[in-house]
């Protein structure tokens, strides 16, 4: 996965299932472009079902971008392994990193859409947001 | 396919609309509309979409309001727009919807 540093938000999407996070980053990639910093982590370090901090970091890693990064998680432990990855980042990236409340894959590419307009963290997350409102 | 007439707003730029018939073949569903919100956020002016000259209006600027419009092929899309760059916006909305969103 290559991110150019465009400025715009990081997108990073966190499932159970190392195939709908890839297939959910595939969508973005195709529907929105390039433009957008993308990452995705999904499954456990064995293979199986589930989420990890370590592969969160590291794709918060990738994704990053300066104007921060929004996460996209599906269900339970995504979110709670995510609250705690962004935790354990430095302090000074923590508070540029927010969780969506949002589904993974429709929130992925709206919240990639916005991004790639230049949007700030808020707005991106605002706009993934919507879905639920 | 597409009428422009010029309307006076009530702020000092005017407000242009258009109105173009989607040929694309599955209408204004995911992919298009994501690509319409990005051209429409690369304008400062505010576009607006409708399926009716009277409205309801939609801000052409949100991906999520914009996919709730779903819009079907064969369509009437209206668009409203209002700012300093209207005229190029709406040349750039409408080219794409003329231009099936580079799928049809």
């Amino acid at each position: 996965m290559s991110n150019s540093e465009s400025g715009n938000v990081g997108i990073v999407i966190v499932s159970h299932s190392a195939k709908i996070a890839e297939g959910a980053a595939d969508m973005v990639r195709q529907m929105v472009g390039n433009a957008v910093p993308l990452a995705w982590t999904g499954g456990d370090p064995e293979g199986g079902l589930g989420t990890n901090v370590a592969g969160i970091l590291k794709a918060i890693e990738i994704a990053w971008s300066s104007a921060g990064v929004a996460i996209l998680v599906d269900l339970g432990g995504a979110e709670t392994n995510s609250e705690m990855a962004v935790e354990m980042l430095a302090e000074d990236r923590r508070g540029r990193v927010v969780i969506c409340n949002a589904p993974v894959v429709e929130g992925a590419v709206i919240a990639a859409t916005e991004s790639s307009g230049g949007s700030s963290l808020s707005a991106v997350q605002r706009s993934a947001e919507e879905f639920y409102a | 396919m597409h009428d422009a007439n010029a309307s006076r707003a009530s702020k000092s730029f005017t407000t242009l609309t258009a109105s173009a018939v989607l040929v694309n073949p599955v209408g204004l569903h995911a992919r298009p509309s994501v690509k319409l919100t990005q051209c429409a956020k690369s304008f400062a002016a505010t576009i607006e979409i409708a399926l009716d000259a009277d409205g309801p209006w939609t801000d052409a600027k949100s991906p999520v309001k914009v996919m709730r419009v779903k819009a079907p092929q064969g369509a009437m899309l209206y668009f409203r727009v209002t700012g300093l760059d209207g005229e190029a916006a709406l040349a750039a909305v409408l080219a794409l919807v003329h231009d099936g969103f580079g799928e049809a």
